[in-house]
């Protein structure tokens, strides 16, 4: 699960990571009244911020200075209600629906430090770079000497050490690598205590006022810590993803919209990511990737075929189980229920395998639906391809 | 002969009077499985069948000698479990539960530290030996007695792949799932090793998805430690970048973890790569006559 900035910010200061101060505003009235409260207080200017759920945007416009409380409602006018396109919204971008105004702060070095679980190493890994507010990817292809990397014992958690040799490796002033430590293990903290997956800091900033600062903050998290996290789950914002994922969250089916023309409803990830790729290779392209699960009932099988049907490009349906734990028998009463409810406009194969297949195809078949049958999953994808013409 | 698993092997069932655990036991019994115990805190001194259930792994392995324990602990206990039973220094774990916070493996990876408990899991479908012992959830029925070596990252793939080969009159020594999460137990170099040096595994079946470099690293020892014919196979062509696709580990992410990066490796490595899902099987079959 992705949040914004703002929430973000919330999160980390809350550990006692160094962020600025900010206010989030829905209207440029409140953006106003914002900036007013730290220009007051603050160097003469503030920084009005798109709250968007993706990367890019100082280069898209979605971030802007205001020296005025003025200046800083204009913006906010500006930007609410625009949609903001950064190279990681794809071109259809993504509506701004509130800003965040923060204090502005005298920049002296901008540098970069994110936090993820390593799979190799099987360790949260701290990585460090010298080139902050530049994607570490860019980096990492770039000039891979630049990125600084430290494991994480989760035994002991970051050791005083560990952080010190990445600061003194970014080059910060000796009199600040006490605060940069500080600094990174309140992340640390931050980071297990909340069941991160990710959290990067880009730009971290050293401030000519000598502070060490998360300018930006984009954190995401396991989805399955979510239930000892309320408090996280509630930052969800529904707005953000795709409403046919959110349907199916609540169905506790994984779906994943794709571009192309034919839905699928499989069981398991790896058999459904298969699917999608025999689709592929059959000259057809996937609509969607559906794992309905391995124990997954008559409602939810129901509920994922109305997901699919709901979807305007699906021009043919594939419906692929291989039945271990989930016997076929289920899945095709779950596929009679949800044609006589929903009804199937476009041609439908489905192709069962495994536990209980006879019944399966046999109510199938006694069922009166026009159904294209298949064996094998190579049929079942060209019949599929074949089908939607 | 086989790996990890054989007729001998004696299994506990941790989690066994939960709705899970009391029907896949009663599904392993059925296959032939030696099943000696189950564990349920509380619920010690009670039995499901005839096996006995204790209140703490410690007792049930003192008891009952077991050389395996099978984990159906819903996943907000799973990581306990797997730490419990390790600590007790049984043979095997094998851990069925999805949905493992990350964080918390990170933690039973470390306790695994100079322990000696292997796991295989989590979130994956076991290990089945055919004919001699199944421990997971894997269909028995579609498994045949041979000597294809299957290891595989998915669950319900893993069946698509032994039901060709068993189509096929190709039987499998093991199948082992090493499960869909970005940190686990048991790798494919370490599964790849043992089939290496099983004397009745004659090829291996190797299938990976998306996400992480398992099978870049695999593919490498494959190439410096592997004389048996490995056929590979990578779910998620398709996938797009940056988006979970079901499993916790597939996801490509930072444009790291593309199944053609690890097509590529694997076939630099001298494996034999299908991109058909249908041709798992046939590959296999071809590859044998070769030899």
């Amino acid at each position: 699960m992705n949040i914004h900035e703002y929430q973000a910010k919330q999160i980390l200061a809350k550990y006692g990571v160094a962020v600025p101060k900010g206010k989030i505003a829905f209207t440029p009235a409140e953006a106003e009244e914002a900036a007013r409260e730290f220009l007051a207080e603050g160097n003469g200017v503030c920084v009005v911020k798109a709250q968007i759920h993706a990367g890019g945007r100082g280069k898209a416009g979605g971030v802007k200075l205001a020296k005025s409380k003025d200046e800083a409602a204009n913006i906010a006018r500006e930007l609410l209600g625009k949609t903001l396109v950064t190279h990681q919204t794809g071109p259809q971008g993504k509506e701004v629906k509130k800003v965040y105004v923060e204090e502005g702060c005298g920049i002296e070095r901008e540098l970069y430090l994110g936090f993820v679980v390593d799979r190799s190493t099987q360790r949260v890994a701290i990585m460090a770079s010298s080139e902050g507010g530049v994607e570490i990817e860019e980096v990492a292809e770039r000039s891979p000497e630049k990125i600084l990397k430290e494991f994480i014992d989760p035994a002991v958690g970051l050791q005083a050490f560990q952080a010190r040799k990445l600061a003194f490796g970014l080059g910060i002033d000796k009199t600040l690598v006490n605060k940069a430590v500080k600094f990174m293990t309140a992340l640390y903290n931050a980071f297990v205590a909340s069941d991160c997956s990710m959290a990067e800091i880009n730009p971290l900033v050293v401030t000519k006022g000598g502070d060490i600062i998360a300018l930006d903050a984009k954190m995401s998290f396991d989805d399955n810590a979510l239930f000892r996290h309320k408090d996280i789950e509630g930052m969800r914002d529904l707005d953000e993803e795709d409403p046919k994922e959110v349907a199916a969250s609540r169905f506790n089916l994984n779906y994943v919209a794709l571009d192309g023309t034919i839905g699928c409803m499989v069981n398991g990830a790896g058999l459904a990511m298969a699917t999608m790729d025999m689709i592929k290779l059959s000259g057809g392209f996937p609509a969607n990737f559906l794992d309905v699960g391995g124990g997954a009932n008559k409602e939810q099988v129901t509920a994922a075929f109305k997901l699919i049907m709901s979807d305007e490009k699906v021009k043919a349906v594939l419906v692929n189980i291989f039945g271990g734990i989930m016997r076929c028998d289920i899945i095709a009463e779950g596929i009679i229920a949800a044609a006589k409810e929903v009804g199937i406009k476009v041609p439908l194969v489905v192709r069962l395998q495994g536990t209980n297949v006879d019944q399966g195809r046999k109510l199938l078949a006694e069922s009166g639906l026009n159904i294209i049958t298949a064996e094998k999953m190579d049929e079942a994808a060209e019949k599929v391809v074949a089908a939607q013409k | 002969m086989s790996i990890l698993v054989n007729k001998n092997t004696k299994v506990i069932c941790q989690g066994i009077t939960g709705e899970q655990g009391t029907f896949h036991t009663r599904q392993m019994v059925a296959y032939g499985t030696k099943m000696v115990g189950g564990v349920t805190p509380g619920k010690g001194g009670t039995k499901v069948d005839d096996i006995p259930v204790f209140d703490t792994v410690d007792e049930a392995v003192r008891k009952t000698g077991a050389d395996a324990s099978v984990i159906y602990v819903p996943a907000a206990f799973a990581a306990d479990a797997i730490m419990e039973a390790v600590d007790t220094g049984i043979g095997l774990v094998i851990c069925i539960t999805e949905g493992i916070p990350v964080i918390d493996m990170v933690k039973v990876r470390r306790f695994m530290e100079g322990r000696n408990s292997r796991l295989v899991g989590p979130n994956c479908p076991g290990v089945i030996t055919p004919g001699e012992c199944k421990i997971g959830i894997m269909p028995g029925h579609i498994h045949k007695q041979g000597s294809i070596g299957v290891v595989s990252r998915s669950g319900t793939l893993t069946y698509e792949a032994v039901d060709q080969l068993t189509r096929l009159g190709l039987g499998q020594s093991t199948c082992v799932g090493i499960g869909g999460d970005p940190v686990n137990g048991t790798n494919f170099i370490d599964v790849l090793d043992l089939f290496q040096k099983d004397p009745e595994t004659s090829a291996i079946v190797m299938i990976g998805e998306i996400g992480g470099s398992a099978e870049e690293e695999a593919a490498a020892f494959i190439k410096k430690n592997v004389t048996k014919p490995v056929v590979g196979y990578i779910a998620g062509v398709t996938a797009p970048k940056g988006k979970r696709m079901g499993h916790a580990g597939a996801i490509i992410s930072g444009g790291k973890g593309t199944a053609d990066e690890k097509m590529k490796a694997m076939e630099e490595a001298g494996i034999r790569v299908t991109r058909s899902t249908a041709d798992i099987g046939k590959t296999i079959a071809e590859v044998l006559q070769k030899v």
